[in-house]
C-alpha cells in the first residue's frame, strides 16, 4: 500500500478493509482498534446498516444504555425506514424518550418480541439474560475493551461471528473484588472481553483506525505518542483548521491567562503552589469552577471545520473530568455557587466516548502525597486527555513530576499476563511535559 | 481509605490507643471455633515446621516435624494434622436441619422446591493473620492431589489415608475465605483491623502482636509505645520477646536456636542408624527423643505466644454484640460447608488445578455480589459503619416535615407521595437518584425530585429540605398500605446504595463454553491442542 497522506483517504481505506473483512470474511471475530475519536460510532453504524442491507440480521452490544440509545439515534438518523429492535431492562424509564419518537424503533423488554427486526441493540447486561433464542448470524459488540470477560463470555453463545469495536487505550475494566487468582488465565474473567477472545483466537483479523476526527492537530500527536506508542494515529484536521476565541479580553487573573494559553495552543496548564491536600482540595476545586465560569462569560466561539462561522462554545459543549466520583460532587457544588449550570461533570470512567469543544479537568494526582496504581492508570489520564475537539485545561497542584519520580509503578508483575505499554508512570510523564510549555502559575 | 477510617486513625495517634470502626461484630463466631496456629520451613515453600492447633484454649495440640525435609516426617505431620482437624469438622457434618433449596428440574426445566439437608452450623478455622489463611491454601493444594495406597496400589509414595480430605476441606475454606464477608476460615489481624483502627500502618496492622497493643495496650502505657516493643524487643539471647505471628519464623530463631536443634536431631538419627547392638541403639534413640523433644520445646515456645494473642483477640470480639446481620452471612457458609460435604460424601474428584472460564466468571460474580451485599449490610447494621457512608455523601439522615399525597400517571394511578426530609447532610444527590430506606427489614425505594426552594445555594452546613417521591411497597390499592408511607416528625436513615443485591445472569454450562473462550474445557487436548504436561526436566533442575 503506498502512503496516503490525506487523512479522509486513509480513514476510508481502513474503514472498507473492515467491512470488506465483515462481509465477505470468513473469520469468526474481527478486532477493530480506534483511538480517540476516530469514527467508533460512525464505523458500528455503518457496518451494522451494511449487514442488514445484505439481509444479514444482527445484534448490537454496547455497554451502557446512554451507548445503545445514542446508537438507535444515530442508526434512525441514516436509515429512517429501518426496522430497529431497543431491548431494554425492565426497570422504570429503560430508555431515552428520544426514542419514543422513532417509528422504526420496536421497544420490548422480552427479546422474543423483538425477534425478524433486522438490528436488535441492547446493552452486555440485558443480552446476558436472553435465553432460548434462534442464535444471530453476526453481531458487533461496542467499546469491547471496557467490557469484561465474563460479560462476552455470558452473551458469546447468542451469535455466530461479532465484529469487535473498541479503544484499547481507555480504561480497563474492573472489577470490585481481587482477582488476582486468575491473574495470567488466558480466560481471567476480570480482564477485557478483546484480551480473552484474541488469547483464544490469535488468528482473528485486526484492523486499525488511523485518524481521530475529534482530537485537533494540537492534541493528536501527544495522545498518540503518549498513549498509543506503537500504534500512532493522526489528526484528520491541520493546524489552523480549528480556532477558539473570546468576545471579552483577558482580565489578567490566572483562570483568563490559562484560557488563552489553551485557546492558542490547544492545552493549558493551571499551577497551584504545592501543597498536600484532600481529595476534594477546595481551591483547586475551586479553580476548576473558575476556569468555567470564566470560559463561559467570556464568550468563547469555536470555529471549525464543521461549519462557516465561529459557533458559541456553550454550557453541553464544555466538560469537566476528574479521577473520583467525591471530586466531581464538590465541582458540581462550586459551579452551582458560580451559578454555572449545564456542564457536564464526572468521572474518567464516565466521560468515556463523550466529545465536547473544551474540557477541564482535576489532574488525578494534583496534591496528592502518593501515587497509587488506580491514579497511574493509563486509561484514566488518557480518557481526561482526549475528549477536547478544541482545547483542554488542566489543574493541578505544583509538584506532580517530584512525586511520579518518588512513586515509580512498583505492581507485582503476574506471569502470563501481557505487559501494556506504555505504563501510566511513563504517560504521565509524557503528558506533563507537554503541559509543562503551557504552564501558567496561579496563586488564588 | 475512607474519610472516616483517615479520622479514626488519627485519633487513635492522638490517644495512643486503636478506636473503634463498628459498634458490632460484623463477622459470625462460632461457640468452639477451631484456631490454627501454622509455622513453615524458611526457604521451602510448602513445608511445614509446626503447628498448635485446637478448640480448647488452654490444651493445644503440638505438631513438630523435626526434620522438615524429610517427606516421611512430614506426611506423619500431615496425617496428625488430619487427626486433629477433621474430627472436628465431621461433627458439624452430620448435625443437619431440613432446608428447601430451588433447583431447576432437568426434565420440565422448570425451577422447583427441593427439599434437602442443610449444617446446623459449620466448623469455624481461625488463623492468625492472612499468611496463615494463605498457607493454608497451599497445604490444601499440596494434599489434596495425593493417592493414598487405597485410591492406587502402585503408588510409590502413598500418602496417609486421611491426607487427601484433609487438603480438600483446607482447599475449600481456602476459596471460601475470598468471598468477601465469609466467616468459615478467618485471620485473627483481619477481624481485629475491622473493627478497630490502629495509629500505624496497614502493613504494620497485620502483626498481630503490634495490633493487640493497640487494641488493648497494657495499663497506663500508650499503644504507639506497646505496639514498638511487640515488633522490636528482643531478650538476652536475641530473641523476639512477641515472636511472628507466623506462618514465617523469625530469622534469629532459625539461625541460632531451630538450627542448631535441628543438626543435633540429624546426628542422633545418623548415630541411630549406626548403633551396633541393642544396649547402643537404646543410649541413642534416647538421644533422639531429647533432640525431638528439644525441638518441641522451641516450637512450642514461638507458637505459645501467638496462640495467647489469637484467642485474646477473639475474646474482644466478643465483647462486641454481633451485627444483626451476620447470621445471615453465617447461613450462607453453612451452606457452602454443606455443600463440600455433600460433594465429598458423592466421591467427587478434588479441586481442579484450575478455574474452568465459566467457574471462574462465576466465582467472580458472586463474590462481587456479596461484597456490595456485605458494604450495604454493614452500613445498615452499624451505625457508625453508616456514618462513615453519611460523610462520603452515600446516605443520609433526615427528619421527615411533610409529606403530599400524589398518584403516577397511568391508567391505575399507584400512589406516589412526595416526602419532604429536613437534613444538614450533604448527599451526592442528582435528578432521579434512587435512594432506599429500610421498612421492616426490606428496603424500600424512593426517587430524589428536587430541592425544596431555598436550598438549592445553601452553604456547607446549611439545613437543606429535600422532596424524594416514594415508588414501592405501598401495597396494590389506591390507598398505601398503613405504615408504608413515613409521617412528619419521622428520622429515617437513607442510603444511595441498594440493600440488596440482584443475582447476576445465568452463565452457560462450562461444556457449552462459547469460542470466544476457548470452546469447552478439554476440547483442546482431545483436538490435539497442547495439553496440560508437567513442564521438562532441564539441566538446571536440581532434585
Amino acid at each position: 500500500m503506498t502512503a496516503v497522506t490525506d487523512p479522509g483517504t486513509a480513514a476510508a481505506r481502513a474503514t472498507d478493509a473492515i467491512l470488506e473483512d465483515t462481509l465477505r470474511g470468513t473469520a469468526r471475530g474481527i478486532v477493530v482498534d480506534s483511538p480517540p475519536g476516530a469514527g467508533k460510532s460512525t464505523l458500528v453504524v455503518r457496518a451494522a446498516l451494511e449487514l442488514a442491507s445484505a439481509g444479514r440480521p444482527l445484534m448490537v452490544v454496547a455497554q451502557t444504555n446512554a451507548q445503545v440509545d445514542d446508537l438507535v439515534v444515530r442508526l434512525a438518523e441514516k436509515a429512517p425506514g429501518l426496522p430497529v429492535g431497543r431491548l431494554h431492562s425492565s426497570d422504570s424509564d429503560p430508555y431515552d424518550k428520544v426514542l419514543d419518537g422513532l417509528d422504526n424503533v420496536r421497544k420490548s423488554a422480552k427479546a422474543a418480541d423483538l425477534a425478524g427486526l433486522d438490528i436488535v441493540i441492547s446493552t452486555a447486561a440485558k443480552w446476558a439474560h436472553v435465553k432460548n433464542v434462534e442464535p444471530w448470524g453476526h453481531a458487533i459488540v461496542d467499546e469491547a475493551y471496557q467490557m469484561r470477560s465474563d460479560a462476552l463470555l455470558a452473551v458469546a453463545g447468542l451469535f455466530e461471528r461479532a465484529l469487535f469495536v473498541g479503544d484499547p487505550g481507555q480504561l480497563d475494566p474492573f472489577s470490585i473484588v481481587g482477582a488476582d487468582q486468575w491473574a495470567g488465565l488466558s480466560y481471567d474473567p476480570s480482564a477485557s472481553a478483546v484480551s480473552t477472545l484474541l488469547a483464544h483466537n490469535p488468528e482473528l483479523p485486526q484492523h486499525r483506525l488511523p485518524v481521530s476526527w475529534r482530537l485537533p492537530a494540537s492534541a493528536a500527536p501527544l495522545v498518540s505518542q503518549a498513549f498509543y506508542p506503537y500504534t500512532p494515529f493522526r489528526s484528520g484536521t491541520d493546524h489552523g483548521d480549528r480556532r477558539l476565541s473570546f468576545g471579552v479580553p483577558s482580565d489578567g487573573s490566572g483562570p483568563d491567562r490559562v484560557l488563552d494559553e489553551a485557546a492558542e495552543s490547544g492545552w493549558g496548564l493551571l499551577e497551584l503552589p504545592a501543597r498536600h491536600t484532600p481529595r476534594t482540595d477546595p481551591e483547586a476545586v475551586r479553580a476548576v469552577a473558575l476556569v468555567v465560569r470564566r470560559l463561559l462569560d467570556r464568550g468563547g466561539a469555536a470555529t471549525s471545520e464543521r461549519g462557516p462561522g465561529p459557533v458559541p462554545v456553550t454550557a453541553d459543549r464544555v466538560a469537566v473530568g476528574t479521577a473520583h466520583r467525591d471530586q466531581a460532587a464538590a465541582v458540581r457544588a462550586a459551579l452551582a455557587e458560580l451559578g454555572v449550570t449545564g456542564v457536564a461533570v464526572d468521572t474518567a470512567n464516565r466521560l468515556q466516548g463523550r466529545e465536547f469543544d473544551v474540557t477541564v479537568v482535576l489532574h488525578p494526582l494534583s496534591g496528592r502525597p502518593d501515587a497509587t496504581a488506580f491514579h497511574l492508570e493509563t486509561g484514566r489520564l488518557c480518557v481526561l486527555a482526549s475528549r477536547h475537539r478544541h482545547a483542554c485545561v488542566v489543574v493541578c497542584r505544583e509538584g506532580v513530576a517530584d512525586l511520579l519520580d518518588e512513586h515509580p509503578s512498583t505492581e507485582p508483575v503476574q506471569l502470563g499476563v501481557t505487559v501494556k505499554f506504555p505504563d501510566g508512570w511513563e504517560a504521565n510523564h509524557a503528558v506533563l511535559a507537554h503541559l509543562a510549555e503551557h504552564r501558567v502559575h496561579w496563586a488564588p | 481509605m475512607s474519610l472516616i477510617s483517615t479520622l479514626a486513625r488519627l485519633e487513635a495517634v492522638d490517644s495512643g490507643r486503636a478506636q473503634p470502626l463498628a459498634t458490632v461484630r460484623h463477622r459470625h463466631l462460632t461457640g468452639s471455633p477451631l484456631v490454627l496456629v501454622p509455622l513453615t520451613t524458611a526457604g521451602e515453600a510448602g513445608a511445614p515446621l509446626g503447628a498448635l492447633v485446637g478448640t480448647d484454649r488452654a490444651a493445644p495440640r503440638l505438631l513438630v516435624v523435626a526434620q522438615p525435609r524429610d517427606r516421611d516426617l512430614r506426611f506423619a505431620f500431615l496425617a496428625e494434622l488430619a487427626e486433629a482437624v477433621l474430627p472436628h469438622i465431621e461433627a458439624y457434618a452430620d448435625a443437619v436441619e431440613p432446608a428447601e433449596r430451588t433447583e431447576v428440574d432437568p426434565e420440565t426445566g422448570k425451577k422447583v422446591k427441593v427439599e434437602v439437608e442443610l449444617c446446623s452450623d459449620a466448623a469455624q478455622l481461625i488463623v492468625p493473620g492472612r499468611a496463615g489463611i494463605d498457607f493454608v491454601r497451599l497445604l490444601g493444594r499440596s494434599m489434596r492431589f495425593r493417592r493414598t495406597a487405597e485410591d492406587d496400589p502402585d503408588t510409590p509414595y502413598p500418602a496417609p489415608a486421611r491426607v487427601p480430605l484433609l487438603g480438600r476441606w483446607l482447599t475449600h475454606y481456602g476459596e471460601r475465605a475470598r468471598v468477601p464477608g465469609s466467616s468459615l476460615l478467618l485471620a485473627a489481624t483481619d477481624l481485629l483491623n475491622r473493627h478497630w483502627a490502629t495509629g500505624q500502618s496497614s502493613l504494620e496492622d497485620q502483626h498481630l502482636g503490634a495490633l493487640l497493643a493497640w487494641v488493648d495496650p497494657p495499663d497506663g502505657e500508650s499503644g504507639a509505645v506497646a505496639a514498638l516493643r511487640a515488633e522490636l524487643e528482643r531478650d538476652r539471647a536475641g530473641q523476639l520477646v512477641c515472636p511472628p505471628a507466623g506462618p514465617a519464623t523469625d530469622p534469629a530463631f532459625d539461625n541460632r536456636l531451630l538450627a542448631p536443634a535441628i543438626e543435633r536431631y540429624d546426628r542422633a538419627r545418623t548415630a541411630l542408624a549406626a548403633a551396633e547392638d541393642g544396649l547402643d541403639a537404646d543410649t541413642r534413640l534416647g538421644e533422639l527423643s531429647d533432640a525431638e523433644r528439644e525441638i518441641r520445646s522451641l516450637l512450642a515456645a514461638v507458637m505459645l505466644p501467638t496462640w495467647d494473642a489469637v484467642w485474646r483477640g477473639l475474646d474482644l470480639l466478643r465483647e462486641l454484640p454481633e451485627g444483626a446481620r451476620a447470621e445471615d452471612r453465617w447461613t450462607r457458609d453453612r451452606w457452602s460447608f454443606t455443600g463440600h460435604r455433600d460433594r465429598v460424601r458423592a466421591g467427587e474428584p478434588p479441586q481442579p488445578r484450575r478455574d474452568d472460564a465459566v467457574t471462574a466468571a462465576q466465582k467472580l460474580a458472586s463474590r462481587e455480589t456479596a461484597q456490595a451485599q456485605l458494604e450495604a449490610q454493614e452500613a445498615l447494621d452499624d451505625p457508625l459503619v453508616l456514618a462513615g457512608r453519611r460523610l462520603a455523601g452515600e446516605a443520609f439522615l433526615g427528619e421527615v416535615t411533610e409529606v403530599e399525597m400524589a398518584y403516577s400517571e397511568s391508567k391505575r394511578p399507584s400512589p406516589r407521595p412526595l416526602v419532604t426530609v429536613r437534613t444538614d447532610e450533604r448527599p451526592h444527590l442528582g435528578e432521579r437518584t434512587k435512594v432506599y430506606r429500610s421498612l421492616d427489614g426490606r428496603p424500600q425505594t424512593a426517587e430524589f425530585v428536587r430541592y425544596a426552594a431555598g436550598s438549592a445555594h445553601a452553604e456547607p452546613g446549611d439545613t437543606v429540605h429535600l422532596v424524594l417521591r416514594i415508588t414501592d411497597r405501598m401495597g396494590r390499592s389506591k390507598e398505601p398500605a398503613p405504615g408504608s408511607v413515613p409521617e412528619p416528625g419521622d428520622r429515617i436513615a437513607w442510603t444511595l446504595f441498594e440493600h440488596d443485591q440482584r443475582g447476576g445472569p445465568k452463565l452457560p454450562d462450562p461444556e457449552d463454553t462459547p469460542w470466544t473462550h476457548g470452546g469447552p474445557p478439554g476440547a483442546a487436548v482431545a483436538g490435539g491442542g497442547p495439553a496440560e504436561q508437567p513442564d521438562p526436566v532441564t539441566a538446571e533442575d536440581i532434585l
